[in-house]
C-alpha cells in the first residue's frame, strides 16, 4: 500500500459501531433521518476525493442544510471530542476530504443557494456548497463573472474554493481565490459563528480571511462566501505557439512577461499532453510539436488589438515554429478545450495518473522540465506536463498503473522527488491544490520545524482540540522525523 | 527584450542620502527580542517612524528596524521583488522604474519632506507592509496584502520563520505573510518581504468631470461594472477625478467612452500622488480628526458631520470631523463597514473599529500564538492586543 495513507480502520470495528450508534441518536435528534447516513453502501461515495489512491471510510456522513444544524453538529463533535472532516464536492486533489475513520464527515452539498447578487456592488454572497460556475452562470445576464476558474468548475464548490484558495487559467491576470473573495461566514469547532471581511475592500483586525482562506477545512467550517464579480472583457483573443523544443517554450514564457504583457492566461503542454488531448477533443492542436503555449488576450477591442500584435511578435522571435491567433470566439474556445480537458484525456491513455502541483521560479522552467524528464527515464514511468506556465505552477501528470504491484508506492515517490526539486529551485510544494494528506511528507522539506511549530499554534488558536480534519496540511514533528530517517531522501531546508 | 538576468548593483545604490549598504540585522534583532522576551519588556517597532501617527500610542523601548536594509533579490521577469524591511520604499520604487515596473499597490509613503531627521528617509517597506497601507490603485490592482508573497518574520518567540515565497501561487500551510500585512507589527518582526510587481501601463490618462457626490458614486460603480481599465477613482467634493492605465489604443477608446477633460499629464501626477496619496489635497490640512472609513462602494453619501472625500470607486471615504466617534461608528456599522481614526483625536482610545467578541477572542489567541509574552508593539493595534 502507500506510503502515506494512514493505516485504514475498519467501518465494522466493534468499538467505532458503538460510538457510531451513540452519535446518529444524538444527531437524529435535531436532523432530519435523510440527513444522516450510517450504513456502509451509504458512506462508500464519500470514502475518497480526487485523489482517489487513498480511501478511508467515515464514520458517518452528516448533510446538514441550516447553518444552525451545522453550529449544532460541530457543538456536539466538539464535546464528544469527535473529529470533523468538511467536504464540498470532492474534486480535491490532495486527499484534503479524505475521512477519518473515526469521525464524522460533514458534506456542505446541501448548501447550494445563491443568497444575493449585486449587480451595481458587484458582489454575489453564496452557500458554500455552490458550484464555481454557477456564480458565474448567475452573474452573465450582468455581464459579471466570478474570475478564478479552476479547470474542475464545473463539479467544485466554492466552500472548496476557499479550503484550497483555488486558480485558474486566468488566476495570472485575475488572482487566486484570495483575490476575489470579500467576506467568509464560518463556524468554528466550537459551533461559533465569526464573519470574515467586510462589505468594504478590508476589515478591522488582523487579516483572518487570508489566513483561512486556503487553510483545508482545518480552521473552521465556510457557511457563506461573499465573492467579487468582475465585467466580462469586452474582447478576448487566444494564440497558439508551437515549438520543437520544451525548452524555447519555457524562455518565451519569460519573454512575454519581460515584455510587460500580463496575459488573462499563459499556458503550456508539452508532446505527451498535446497528443492525449488532441487524441480526445481534436482541438486541431499540432501533435509532432514539442510544446505548445495557449496565450490569452483579454480586455477592451483595442487594447487586445495592440497586445495580440505584439505577442505574435515576441512568440516568433522566440523561434515558434507556428504561431495562429483565434479568428473567433469559436476557435478561441477550441485552443483552449485539449488544454481544459486534458487532465481525462491523459486519464484515457493510462490506467491512472498523478496529478503534482509544484509552482517554481518562471525562470526555472527549462532546468525543471529537463530534470523532471530524466527522472521519468529513470523510474520508467511516463510524465506529461500540462501547466499555468505564466504562474510557474506546473502539473506534472505521472502515468502509473496501480494494478502493477509497486508502481504506485514509485509514482508516490517519484512525485516527492518532483516536489522537492520544486523546492530545490526556490518554489513551492503546491500552488493551488493544497497540501491536504499527499504532500504531508515534503511539507518537512519545505519548511523547518520552528515553523511547522508556528502552523499547529495557529491551528491550537482556531481548534485547541485538533479536530477538525485532524492529520491534513501540518505534519507533526514525530512524522517529520521519521520522514528525515527514510533512505534517499535529500533533506534541505532552505535556512 | 533582454534575454539575460538585469543587472542591479543594489549594494552601490544610490538614492538622495548618497550611498546606502545593504545591512543584515537579523541576528541582532533575534538577540533583542530574546532579552525583552525573557524579561516580558515591550518593544516599540520603528521603521522610520512616518507612520508613528497611525495607530494607537505604544509605550515600550525602541526597535529601529530600519538599518535592516538592502534590496535581496530582483527579478523583472519574476514580477517579484525581495528586500529588508528597513529599505526605504522610494529605493524600491526607483530599481523597479528602472526596469520599467512598480509596486502595483501604489503605497503612501507619508514621509514629509520638511520633516528634518530620519523619516527624510521616507516609509519603510516593512512599516508600510506592516500598516496594510494602500494607495488609489487599490481597488483596481490589489492591496499590499494582495500582493505580498512571502515574509520572513522575527516572532515574539525570537524565532526568525519564513512563509510563502516569491513565487505567485503557494498554498503551502497557512498564509501567514498576509496575515502579518496589517498587522501593525503586533504578531511579528518582518525581516523580509517578497512583493509581487507589475510593469508600468505604457499610457495614463486623467480626467476629471463636475457632479455631485451622490452622481460621483453613481458614476464609479457604474464605470466599475464595465470592462474599462481604470486605475484610479476620487471625488474631492466638487469634481470626480478618474485616471485610465493601459496602452495607448485602450486608454483612447475608455477616454471616449467616460467623455470630458483630460488634466495634463504633470496635473495629473500631482493630483494623484501628492494630493491623495500622500494626503496633500488642502482637504487633509488641519486638525480636524480624520477618519477612514471602509465601506461597501455603492453606499450613499453618508450623512455625517464634517466634509467628505471618495476614493476607490466609493469603497474608501476619508471624513474631517469632530463628532463621537461612537456615532461615526454605528453610521457605518449600519452600512456593513468599519471606521478608523486614521489621524488626530484621542490616540489613547480604540483608534480601529471594535470587534465582536468572538472575533476579539480569535484575535487573542492569534497574539498569543505569535507573541506569548505580548512584547510587541503591545496595544498598538487593540488596547487587548
Ligand atoms: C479535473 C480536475 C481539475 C482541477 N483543476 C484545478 C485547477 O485548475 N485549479 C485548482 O486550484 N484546483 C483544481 N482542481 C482541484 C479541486 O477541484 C479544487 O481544489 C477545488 O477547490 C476543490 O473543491 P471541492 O468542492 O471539490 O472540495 P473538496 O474536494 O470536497 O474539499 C477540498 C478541501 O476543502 C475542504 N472543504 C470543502 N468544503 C469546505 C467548507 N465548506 N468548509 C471548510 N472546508 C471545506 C475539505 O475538507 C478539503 O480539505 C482540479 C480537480 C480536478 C479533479
Ligand atoms: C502624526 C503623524 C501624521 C502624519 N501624517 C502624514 C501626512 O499627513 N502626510 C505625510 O506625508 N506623512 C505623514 N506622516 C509621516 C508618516 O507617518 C510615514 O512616512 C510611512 O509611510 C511609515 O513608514 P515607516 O517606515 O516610517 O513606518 P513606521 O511609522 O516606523 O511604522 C509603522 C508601523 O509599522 C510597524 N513596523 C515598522 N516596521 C516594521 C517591521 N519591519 N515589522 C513589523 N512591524 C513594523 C511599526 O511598529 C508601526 O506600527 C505622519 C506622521 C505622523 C507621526
Amino acid at each position: 500500500m502507500s506510503l502515506i495513507q494512514p493505516t485504514r480502520i475498519d467501518f465494522e470495528d466493534p468499538e467505532l459501531s458503538a460510538t457510531r450508534a451513540e452519535l446518529v441518536r444524538e444527531l437524529r435528534a435535531f436532523l432530519p433521518s435523510d440527513a444522516v447516513l450510517e450504513q456502509q453502501e451509504q458512506v462508500q461515495p464519500y470514502e475518497c476525493d480526487g485523489l482517489s489512491a487513498y480511501r478511508q471510510l467515515p464514520l458517518l456522513v452528516v448533510l446538514p442544510r441550516t447553518v444552525e444544524e451545522v453550529q449544532r453538529i460541530l457543538r456536539l463533535c466538539h464535546t464528544r471530542d469527535v473529529p470533523v472532516v468538511a467536504r464540498g464536492a470532492g474534486t480535491g486533489l490532495s486527499g484534503g476530504a479524505l475521512p477519518r475513520g473515526d469521525g464524522v464527515l460533514l458534506s456542505l452539498a446541501r448548501f447550494t443557494r445563491i443568497l444575493d447578487l449585486d449587480p451595481v456592488a458587484r458582489t454575489a454572497r453564496v452557500e458554500p456548497g455552490v458550484r464555481n460556475l454557477a456564480i458565474s452562470e448567475a452573474a452573465a445576464p450582468h455581464g459579471l463573472y466570478y474570475a478564478p476558474d479552476p479547470s474542475s468548475q464545473i463539479a467544485c464548490t466554492i466552500g472548496g474554493n476557499v479550503a484550497e484558495n483555488s486558480g485558474g487559467v486566468h488566476c495570472l491576470k485575475y488572482g487566486l481565490t484570495v483575490h476575489n473573495v470579500l467576506a467568509v461566514k464560518l463556524v468554528t469547532i466550537e459551533g461559533e459563528l465569526i464573519e470574515l471581511g467586510s462589505g468594504g475592500l478590508d476589515a478591522p483586525g488582523y487579516d483572518l480571511l487570508a489566513l483561512f482562506i486556503g487553510s483545508e477545512g482545518m480552521l473552521g467550517v465556510t457557511v457563506e462566501v461573499t465573492v467579487k464579480l468582475l465585467p466580462v472583457p469586452e474582447r478576448a483573443q487566444a494564440i497558439l505557439a508551437a515549438y520543437d523544443d520544451v525548452e524555447k517554450a519555457g524562455q518565451a514564457v519569460g519573454d512575454i512577461i519581460a515584455a510587460g504583457i500580463i496575459p488573462a492566461g499563459l499556458e503550456m503542454m508539452d508532446g505527451p499532453a498535446i497528443q492525449a488531448a488532441e487524441d480526445f477533443v481534436h482541438a486541431g492542436y499540432p501533435t509532432d510539436a514539442a510544446a505548445i503555449l495557449i496565450c490569452e488576450i483579454d480586455g477592451t477591442s483595442q487594447e487586445v488589438s495592440e497586445e495580440v500584435m505584439r505577442v505574435r511578435d515576441l512568440l516568433l522571435v522566440s523561434g515558434a515554429t507556428e504561431v495562429r491567433t483565434s479568428r473567433d470566439d469559436a476557435e478561441r474556445l477550441m485552443f483552449w478545450k485539449g488544454r481544459k480537458a486534458a487532465f481525462p484525456a491523459v486519464g484515457r491513455i493510462s490506467p491512472d495518473y498523478y496529478c503534482m502541483d509544484g509552482t517554481i521560479p518562471r525562470r526555472a522552467l527549462p532546468e525543471v522540465l529537463r530534470r523532471t524528464a530524466e527522472m521519468s527515464r529513470e523510474y520508467g514511468l511516463r510524465v506529461a506536463n500540462v501547466f499555468h506556465a505564466g504562474d510557474g505552477n506546473m502539473h506534472p501528470l505521472i502515468l502509473f498503473d496501480a494494478n502493477k504491484p509497486g508502481e504506485l508506492e514509485r509514482t508516490e515517490e517519484l512525485g516527492g522527488r518532483i516536489l522537492e526539486l520544486c523546492v530545490e529551485v526556490g518554489g513551492t510544494i503546491t500552488g493551488e491544490h493544497g497540501v491536504g494528506i499527499e504532500k504531508i511528507n515534503q511539507m518537512c522539506v519545505q519548511f523547518s520545524p520552528e515553523e511547522l511549530g508556528q502552523f499547529h499554534a495557529v491551528k491550537a488558536a482556531f481548534d485547541p482540540k485538533g479536530l477538525l480534519n485532524p492529520g491534513k496540511g501540518v505534519p507533526t514533528p514525530r512524522r517529520c522525523s521519521e520522514y528525515r530517517q527514510l533512505p534517499d531522501h535529500t533533506h534541505r531546508h532552505p535556512h | 527584450m533582454p534575454n539575460l538576468p538585469v543587472h542591479v548593483d543594489f549594494e552601490a545604490f544610490v538614492n538622495d542620502k548618497g550611498k546606502r549598504v545593504s545591512n543584515d540585522l537579523t541576528a541582532e534583532l533575534q538577540d533583542r527580542v530574546r532579552h525583552a522576551a525573557d524579561a516580558s519588556l515591550p518593544l516599540r517597532l520603528e521603521g522610520n517612524g512616518t507612520k508613528s501617527g497611525l495607530g494607537r500610542a505604544v509605550d515600550g523601548e525602541i526597535l529601529s528596524l530600519s538599518g535592516h536594509s538592502g534590496i535581496l533579490n530582483y527579478q523583472p521577469k519574476e514580477l517579484v521583488v525581495t528586500a529588508r524591511c528597513g529599505t526605504p520604499l522610494c529605493e524600491i520604487e526607483a530599481a523597479l522604474a528602472e526596469q520599467g515596473q512598480m509596486l502595483p499597490f501604489e503605497p503612501p509613503h507619508f514621509a514629509d519632506a520638511s520633516d528634518e531627521g530620519r523619516s527624510t528617509l521616507g516609509a519603510t517597506l516593512g512599516g508600510t507592509i506592516a500598516c496594510g497601507l494602500s494607495g488609489p490603485a487599490r481597488p483596481y490592482a490589489g492591496s499590499a496584502r494582495d500582493l505580498v508573497l512571502g515574509t520572513r518574520v522575527l516572532t515574539g518567540r525570537a524565532e526568525v520563520l519564513r512563509f510563502g515565497g516569491e513565487v505567485m501561487k503557494n498554498v503551502a500551510g497557512y498564509d501567514i505573510s498576509r496575515l502579518m500585512t496589517g498587522a501593525f507589527g503586533t504578531l511579528g518582526v518582518l525581516l523580509d518581504i517578497s512583493v509581487k510587481v507589475l510593469p508600468i501601463p505604457t499610457t495614463g490618462r486623467t480626467l476629471v468631470q463636475t457632479c455631485s457626490p451622490a452622481e460621483a458614486i453613481a458614476r464609479m460603480t457604474g464605470w466599475a461594472a464595465k470592462p474599462l481599465p481604470i486605475s484610479a477613482t476620487c471625488f474631492d467634493g466638487e469634481q470626480l477625478w478618474v485616471r485610465l492605465s493601459g496602452n495607448h489604443g485602450g486608454v483612447s477608446a475608455a477616454a471616449e467612452r467616460i467623455g470630458d477633460e483630460a488634466v495634463d499629464d504633470g496635473e495629473a501626477l500631482a493630483f494623484w500622488r501628492e494630493q491623495i496619496r500622500e494626503q496633500r489635497h488642502p482637504f487633509f490640512a488641519g486638525d480636524a480628526p480624520l477618519w477612514r472609513l471602509s465601506v461597501p462602494p455603492t453606499v450613499a453619501p453618508l450623512p455625517l458631520p464634517g466634509a467628505q472625500l471618495i476614493e476607490w470607486g466609493g469603497a474608501q471615504r476619508w471624513l474631517r470631523s469632530d463628532a463621537e466617534a461612537e456615532v461615526i461608528r454605528s453610521a457605518v456599522s449600519a452600512v456593513g463597514g468599519h471606521a478608523t481614526l486614521f489621524r488626530g483625536g484621542d490616540r489613547r482610545s480604540e483608534v480601529f473599529h471594535p470587534l465582536p467578541a468572538g472575533l476579539m477572542t480569535l484575535h487573542r489567541e492569534m497574539k498569543r500564538a505569535f507573541d506569548p509574552n505580548g512584547i510587541l508593539n503591545p496595544g498598538r493595534l487593540y488596547a487587548t492586543l
